[in-house]
């Protein structure tokens, strides 16, 4: 289905998506939001992509192959969860920066661990999406 | 006491995946990359083993949250010494994988899974929460999906969605007694809800939750009523992934089993009954089907079922000899139930059959194997140097003590059953005096393989062999490790005051 108001419309809905999407994991902490519903966003905005302009376009639109971000997110994930063991403290232990970085916050492991988990969600979801809909 | 220790064997299994999925394509490096892992895995299971031992129980609160609250992690001597099984079992199997495996079927992640199984069986032996055990079962049942159905044959799918099912079902039972044991106590610590859940005053709610548990656990351990998923699929994938299943597997539903049936359900006459009883069906129901088959997988996959019934057992008449007893065998069985599953792979390479009526002459054409090989049906029979004999002792005297004479009774005809079966395939498969056509196009034959690849096939079931006569003869080491657990099993106030009473 290549209909020219939903062209239009997802070459909008692309760039504002992804940005909510990092605003949701960003805003995860303390408020609803975080990087699974932050991964899941994103993902749903290359979908709609993907619909808009054909699975081709997206796929070269983003450059590599979606289930790298998998490995890439565990690392991150993992990294922040192994990070307190360096300085005595128990797996998972938040670590905090000190001072307020404006827009983002304070940062911390939590927060990488949660940009992981982002990615994670990312590639799974469209990995999964993406081989469904070749497989047709 | 604080101890990052305790969660090491994950962190390595965890990274040396990670590693793993960062080289997916490259096969070689897998192959190098997964030894080195299991290497490393080793040295640590090793050292916390050793940490353990001598200095007593070790917790860790992930992220500094304090039991009862947090999620903790605990490493009594239980733990730390199925987490050095783990490890001993995951490495032998790590090298025959590595040759016997077709390259096809690694291509697809092999080893990465295979890590995260073991990441998944070591956090199931060292969580101390038990939704935490739910979330590593998870891990484990999600892994072995995808280990036991690569390749894709006809086969091997069907056995996967049997497998998958089952154990699909016994976790959602688990989920169920999980969720109406958080409404009795309100806690998920362990250690808590041992202390909790004597103050709760409706017993038969308790009495439902502990069968739930039970029907669970049981289930993922293949003990009689639900246990037809076990031969049905875990002779159709290869046979270093049916090795790492048939060692490990079943053996973590049992660790669950005694730990759960020891810490938190306890002094329960009418579950001790209900253990007993199926624990002497299972016996009588994996001994009759070892007895019938004539695939040497599907006799094993049965002689499992067979021993987790003694384990079983052990765990029913519920003294500290029965403890130890069972223990030992689980100590021994899960080094002697790999061993076998890579025999099997290796018989299958030697002469390209598992079925013991095509089999004969290994003896002829491979004596020295063939004279290791007898050493570890020697030890799964229990004669009496070897390790399969010590623990029975311990169960049998535990038994005749709290005259369980149907206990014993099964005991017996599972042993004699076991016997007949070693005596069996000893004289189908290695002194019979038939020579079996070998399918050359599926793999290249042993004789024809380089000594690096040979060597490959034999050392893990060498090193198993090894383990398994340390067992035997040095029983008095382990006999004396397994009192040491079934003591603070029975007395279970070490571990509760290990986990909630730390002096900070």
């Amino acid at each position: 289905m290549q209909t020219t108001i939903l062209k239009a419309a997802s070459n909008f809905l692309l760039p504002v998506l992804l940005l909510f999407s990092i605003f949701i994991l960003l805003r995860g902490h303390y408020l609803p939001g975080g990087g699974f519903i932050g991964g899941l966003i994103a993902s749903s905005a290359f979908v709609l992509d993907a619909f808009a302009n054909g699975l081709v376009y997206t796929k070269s639109m983003l450059r590599f192959h979606p289930g790298f971000l998998m490995p890439l997110g565990l690392t991150f994930s993992f990294l922040a969860a192994i990070s307190p063991f360096f300085v005595g403290k128990p797996l998972m232990h938040a670590l905090w920066m000190k001072g307020h970085i404006p827009v983002i916050g304070k940062l911390g492991t939590p927060l990488i661990f949660d940009i992981g988990v982002y990615l994670v969600v990312i590639g799974a979801a469209l990995t999964i999406i993406f081989t469904i809909s070749e497989s047709r | 006491m604080m101890e990052n220790l305790v969660i090491w064997p994950l962190a390595v299994h965890f990274f040396f995946s990670l590693i793993l999925m960062f080289g997916w394509k490259n096969i070689r490096f897998q192959k190098n990359v997964t030894i080195i892992g299991n290497s490393v895995s080793l040295a640590v299971a090793i050292y916390l083993f050793i940490h353990i031992y001598q200095n007593g129980t070790q917790t860790l609160a992930a992220g500094g949250w304090e039991a009862p609250f947090g999620i903790v992690f605990v490493s009594d001597l239980f733990a730390a010494t199925l987490v050095l099984l783990t490890a001993i079992s995951g490495f032998a199997v790590s090298i025959f994988t590595v040759v016997s495996v077709m390259n096809a079927r690694l291509r697809f992640g092999f080893f990465s899974v295979y890590h995260f199984l073991l990441l998944g069986l070591n956090g199931a032996f060292l969580t101390g929460d038990i939704f935490n055990l739910y979330v590593w079962f998870e891990i484990i049942i999600i892994s072995s999906f995808v280990l036991i159905s690569i390749g894709g044959e006809k086969n091997q799918l069907e056995g996967a969605v049997k497998y998958f099912a089952l154990n699909f079902m016994a976790s959602m039972i688990f989920l169920t007694g999980l969720g109406l044991l958080y409404g009795l106590t309100g806690t998920l610590n362990m250690a808590d809800l041992s202390v909790k859940i004597a103050n709760v005053e409706s017993r038969s709610l308790v009495d439902i939750c502990a069968v739930l548990f039970f029907v669970g656990f049981g289930i993922k351990s293949a003990v009689f009523p639900l246990y037809f998923w076990l031969p049905a699929s875990y002779h159709t994938p290869p046979s270093a992934v049916s090795a790492i299943f048939g060692g490990l597997l079943t053996k973590v539903g049992v660790y669950a089993l005694i730990r759960v049936f020891t810490l938190i359900f306890i002094e329960d006459l009418f579950l001790q009954t209900l253990i007993l009883a199926i624990a002497f069906f299972t016996i009588i129901s994996g001994a009759f089907g070892a007895l019938i088959n004539n695939n040497l997988r599907k006799i094993f996959s049965y002689l499992i079922i067979c021993h987790i019934g003694f384990i079983i057992g052990g765990l029913g008449v519920y003294t500290e000899l029965a403890l130890a007893g069972a223990l030992f065998y689980l100590v021994h069985d899960i080094t002697v139930k790999t061993n076998l599953y890579l025999i099997s792979g290796l018989i299958y390479r030697l002469k390209g059959n598992t079925n013991i009526k095509q089999l004969g002459n290994i003896y002829r054409d491979y004596p020295k194997l063939s004279v290791i090989i007898a050493l570890i049906l020697f030890s799964l029979v229990g004669v009496p140097p070897l390790s399969g004999f010590w623990p029975k002792v311990s169960l049998f005297q535990a038994a005749f003590a709290n005259a369980n004479y149907w206990y014993i009774g099964a005991l017996i005809f599972g042993s004699l059953i076991t016997l007949i079966i070693a005596a069996k395939i000893w004289s189908e498969v290695f002194w019979k005096n038939k020579d079996s056509e070998i399918p050359t196009r599926r793999f290249i034959q042993f004789d024809k393989l380089k000594n690096l690849q040979k060597a490959q096939f034999v050392v893990p079931i060498i090193v198993l062999a090894v383990i398994s006569l340390y067992i035997g003869f040095g029983a008095q080491h382990v006999q004396e490790l397994v009192s040491e657990i079934a003591h603070d099993l029975k007395n279970n106030r070490s571990y509760i005051d290990a986990v909630l009473n730390q002096e900070q």
